[in-house]
């Protein structure tokens, strides 16, 4: 009798298979038509932008993301619409992706082809030299090749900021910072971090941890669990995914004790909504990093037929490219005016941020 | 129904059904499986660069699989393919940036230091086994984690805080410009050689030397190989060392074809616990390796495309492939329904 069930349920499962199947079929087949038809034969401009993410993915809420919003603003801008022709993004599920991504892309014929994120180098440098004619730009890494334009920021200078905001804030005279690998790029964090930091009072103490990983948000809760266990009311994090745990520790807080005084600042984009709780939020503000900006200035001189191929641009405090997001109230306005005055300072070059650790 | 024909059946009716479930997945969130499965097709042979970035891919599954197999046939159980394939990853890279010698010197010598590494990695484990009866599972995750943040402090060494070498030297480098150019610049490299070599070599160790007997010996009953007069503890040993430096040349693969450089990792690179997979589909045997890894490594490989060119979001595309993979492994359920049905029939009869 199981037997018969058994086999009854393996042929139903096969029909069904094949009938959805074929009906999948033809329900694409007209979808694929006008999708693909249309598009590029109207106003929309001649010119396709595309981008490869790093393992992080597209929706990780830092730098994937914000180029990948990026990419969409100027498809917008410019009536293009996702596909072939118009603007595309890829995923890469490990490093050994990157180089196929790539290549997919430029076959794909998209004039200029976003590499995103410093762990894309050696894939960037070695497809820009098979493939002399595509336009590559790469985000967080310096690639030396005159079809690739390279894109850096100067972390330190939104991460100062940061810091001064965080040693204004701070009630307990303790801080935590939680960088995720031990990189250059996050160094430039926690170096201008420090510096902020300093600036306004030296004898406040930073607790300093690296996780070792971008992706686990779990050793980000531990560890401001610590952190916060240990006294310190402010937390800022370079981490990536990790940091969402250092969001959700502070949020459980935060619902446990109204009244706790807990304080994340994010990174990259605006990460205000993740600090969301109820009616409270712990989010600070946020470090911004405008790789969505970057990814715009470059699709629309590369239209213009302007893509700066072999030049390293850097974008700073001074042309908006780092900075901080709205607090929405969070910071009073006393310590944001003492915010704009340090602002000034190193836009107007008066103090000028190490992007190293000393 | 004959023994042959149940045979060849099994795995044609377990790749059917894992490829009909795919696309009921796909349909039910709104993709056309036949789109997607064409991008699939054409993602592992659809020119000669997809078929060499295929079987580049292939490579270091062969190995880390044929590690898995090894150690398993001597009743060991090997998680540690992965952390001996990091550092035999790095040693192999250090070796190709440190120091610029002839290529038939270099490269080989590239390798060795690759697979000395991760024996080096799998003696360890292998030791504590075989003097204090620790469980080599426990030992060899905890290897992966040392051997995952070791090369991260070692590669922050060498490349004076960077994260990651330089470019190894050309003479330590596996990639041919003949292989490149047949595959229109693919990273196909000659390591895939040097895998199916090696899958002799472990075939010809088990079935054809005294030591392969000694260890298949102890993998079936360690206490019956000790009173037949085996020294138990060495061949322990010696498992671990083979399956390390199996895992380390896997490492090789990476670090001198592949990507010609060592990064440093914010996590596992997953080749070595898919060796695990690769190893269990092939039955731990040689032959049974190169079907494991051609399947995973197509699959995993072809999987790019479907983002590519079907538009199915990457995490549809895990997804399917994990049914296929695991309507293939599961072909003992696919044997036991088919030999069930012709029971039936039989007795109907």
């Amino acid at each position: 009798m199981t037997k018969r069930k058994f086999g009854l349920g393996l042929s139903l499962m096969l029909a069904a298979g094949t009938m959805l199947a074929a009906c999948g079929s033809e329900e694409d087949t007209s979808t694929g038509e006008t999708g693909g038809g249309e598009e590029g034969t109207e106003e929309a401009a001649d010119f396709s932008v595309a981008m490869v993410t790093d393992v992080g993915g597209v929706d990780d809420k830092s730098f994937n993301q914000s180029a990948w919003e990026g990419i969409q603003q100027f498809g917008e801008e410019n009536g293009l619409e996702k596909g072939d022709g118009g603007f595309d993004y890829l995923q890469s599920a490990s490093d050994a992706d990157y180089n196929t991504n790539l290549n997919n892309l430029i076959r794909r014929d998209f004039d200029v082809v976003y590499g995103i994120g410093f762990l894309m180098e050696g894939a960037v440098a070695e497809i820009a030299e098979q493939q002399p004619e595509a336009q590559i730009a790469i985000i967080d890494a310096v690639v030396d090749a005159p079809n690739v334009a390279s894109v850096l920021f100067k972390e330190q200078e939104g991460a100062f900021l940061a810091g001064v905001a965080a040693a204004l804030m701070t009630e307990t005279n303790k801080i935590g910072f939680v960088g995720g690998m031990e990189i250059p790029v996050i160094e430039r964090f926690e170096a201008g971090f420090l510096e902020g930091v300093a600036t306004v009072d030296d004898t406040i103490e930073v607790d300093v941890q690296y996780t070792g990983a971008f992706d686990k948000a779990e050793l980000g809760k531990t560890t401001a669990n610590r952190m916060y266990s240990a006294g310190a009311d402010i937390i800022f994090h370079a981490a990536g995914g990790t940091g969402n745990g250092v969001f959700t520790e502070a949020k459980e807080r935060k619902e446990a004790d109204p009244e706790a005084n807990v304080w994340v600042i994010g990174v990259d984009a605006d990460q205000y909504d993740e600090g969301q709780t109820g009616d409270a939020n712990v989010t600070l503000t946020s470090v911004l990093k405008r790789v969505d900006t970057a990814v715009i200035n470059i699709s629309e001189q590369a239209m213009a037929g302007e893509f700066p191929g072999g030049e390293t641009i850097t974008y700073g405090l001074s042309d908006e490219g780092v900075g901080l997001a709205d607090s929405r109230g969070a910071i009073p306005e006393d310590v944001m005016a003492q915010l704009e005055d340090y602002q000034q300072q190193v836009i107007d070059g008066d103090i000028v941020v190490p992007d190293t650790l000393q | 129904m004959s023994n042959r024909m149940t045979n060849l059946l099994v795995p044609i009716v377990s790749v059917i059904l894992g490829l009909l479930v795919g696309a009921v997945i796909m349909l039910v969130s709104g993709y056309n499986p036949l789109e997607g499965y064409a991008a699939l097709w054409n993602g592992i042979f659809g020119d000669m660069y997809t078929i060499g970035e295929t079987i580049r891919q292939i490579t270091p599954y062969l190995l880390a699989g044929l590690a898995v197999a090894f150690a398993f046939r001597s009743g060991l159980f090997n998680i540690g393919v992965e952390g001996q394939l990091i550092v035999g990853w790095f040693a192999a890279a250090y070796v190709g940036v440190a120091v610029e010698l002839p290529k038939i010197i270099h490269l080989p010598l590239a390798i060795i230091a690759a697979a000395v590494a991760g024996a080096l990695w799998g003696f360890v484990p292998g030791l504590l086994k075989a003097k204090f009866h620790v469980h080599e599972v426990i030992i060899t995750i905890m290897m992966n984690y040392i051997a995952l943040h070791v090369t991260n402090a070692l590669i922050r060494t060498v490349s004076d805080g960077g994260d990651r070498t330089e470019n190894i030297f050309a003479s330590a480098s596996l990639r041919s410009e003949f292989l490149e150019n047949l595959t229109e610049f693919s990273r196909l490299h000659l390591g895939i050689v040097l895998a199916l070599v090696m899958v002799g070599v472990m075939w010809f160790i088990l079935e054809k030397t005294t030591l392969g007997f000694e260890l298949k010996a102890v993998g079936f009953n360690k206490n019956a190989s000790q009173y037949a007069g085996m020294n138990v503890n060495k061949n322990i040993i010696l498992a671990m060392v083979i399956s390390g430096a199996f895992a380390g040349m896997a490492g090789a693969m990476e670090a001198l074809g592949t990507f010609e450089y060592v990064s440093s990792k914010g996590g596992f690179t997953g080749i070595g616990f898919d060796g695990i997979a690769v190893a269990l589909l092939g039955m731990n045997t040689p032959l049974g390796v190169i079907f494991g890894a051609t399947l995973f490594g197509s699959l995993k490989y072809g999987a790019l495309n479907m983002p590519n060119a079907a538009g199915i979001p990457i995490e549809i595309v895990e997804i399917v492939i994990a049914v296929i993979i695991f309507f293939v492994a599961s072909g003992y359920i696919i044997r036991l329904l088919l030999l069930r049905a012709s029971a039936k029939k039989k007795e109907a009869k």
